[in-house]
């Protein structure tokens, strides 16, 4: 458990040190996706969610669809 | 499945969780943003009920003519209904959380999905208990009629009666005691097309699956013997 925060607290600190020095830039960025409370960022994290699980459905639906072709060839068409 | 009907919830889907994070809504009190769960809980329900509608269809064809297809059907839409009821309990409890102050509030239309959930989850005990499939699927299939008749009055009937925190619950039914206003209804129907037909997916896939299953078992039986 110990291990596991020393390794973990180096990070945070930088993590935290990034976004203080970020809120001290006054330079022109790419902050779309920073701003109106960071919406975007969600909205990428659930269409990450979404398109992942539709892609695995639609790999899925590909498998099902080899097994019935590769049993219709070992068998002949259903019944 | 369709391809176009993949394709549709897709595009609906899409629409809704993009479009159900940035569109305007109504700025309510204690709400506050997290009205947009509507986009995402309550579509839960509705494929719920939805595809526990197919069963119970599928139930009553097998009852007028029992074959093993439709009792495949009827499972497996069951199955994923139940899928979707345990979605929808476990963003509503993560929502009244935060809207209601505690996780289960022992709201009418809560409980009642609850026991709407249980006696669906009677019906996967009853099938494992009964071998003969003959038997199976026919106590299986009145069975099933039953828990659509029983499901309807604990979401839909009860919580009217009585005083519930749902939205147009607890005295008048009437639509527009929903808080939902125009902007929200597109994105709110499009949720519940596209999860309906995602859970149809679903369930499909499922059924071709179990024939698959059913034809290899036919093959290894006839090597058997």
């Amino acid at each position: 458990m110990k291990k596991l925060f020393n390794k973990i607290m180096p990070c945070f600190a930088l993590m935290l040190s990034a976004s203080i020095s970020f809120a001290q830039d006054k330079v022109e960025m790419a902050d779309q996706m920073r701003s109106n409370g960071k919406i975007y960022v969600i909205v990428g994290i659930i269409l990450i969610v979404l398109s992942g699980l539709i892609v695995y459905l639609f790999v899925m639906d590909r498998k099902v669809k080899r097994l019935e072709r590769r049993l219709t060839e070992l068998r002949g068409p259903q019944k | 499945m369709k391809t176009w009907l993949k394709i549709t919830a897709v595009v609906f889907l899409f629409y809704v969780h993009i479009w159900g994070m940035l569109s305007e809504v109504p700025r309510l009190n204690i709400l506050n943003e997290t009205i947009r769960a509507l986009y995402f809980h309550v579509p839960m329900w509705f494929g719920m009920v939805f595809l526990f509608l197919l069963s119970v269809y599928f139930s009553i064809r097998y009852l007028r003519q029992p074959s093993a297809r439709y009792d495949t059907l009827a499972v497996e839409t069951a199955n994923v209904g139940i899928l979707f009821g345990c979605l929808g309990m476990l963003t509503g409890m993560f929502w009244a959380n935060y809207a209601w102050g505690t996780p289960w509030h022992g709201d009418p239309k809560q409980n009642g999905a609850a026991v709407a959930l249980l006696v669906y989850l009677a019906y996967f005990v009853l099938r494992g208990s009964v071998d003969n499939e003959e038997q199976r699927g026919r106590l299986s299939a009145v069975y099933n009629i039953f828990a659509f008749a029983s499901m309807i009055p604990l979401i839909f009937i009860i919580p009217r009666l009585t005083s519930s925190m749902h939205p147009g619950n607890g005295g008048n039914p009437g639509f527009n005691m929903y808080d939902l206003d125009n902007r929200m209804r597109p994105i709110f129907y499009s949720a519940g097309i596209g999860w309906i037909l995602i859970g149809v997916w679903i369930a499909a896939l499922r059924v071709r699956l179990r024939s698959l299953e059913e034809r290899i078992l036919e093959i290894e039986h006839e090597k058997a013997f």
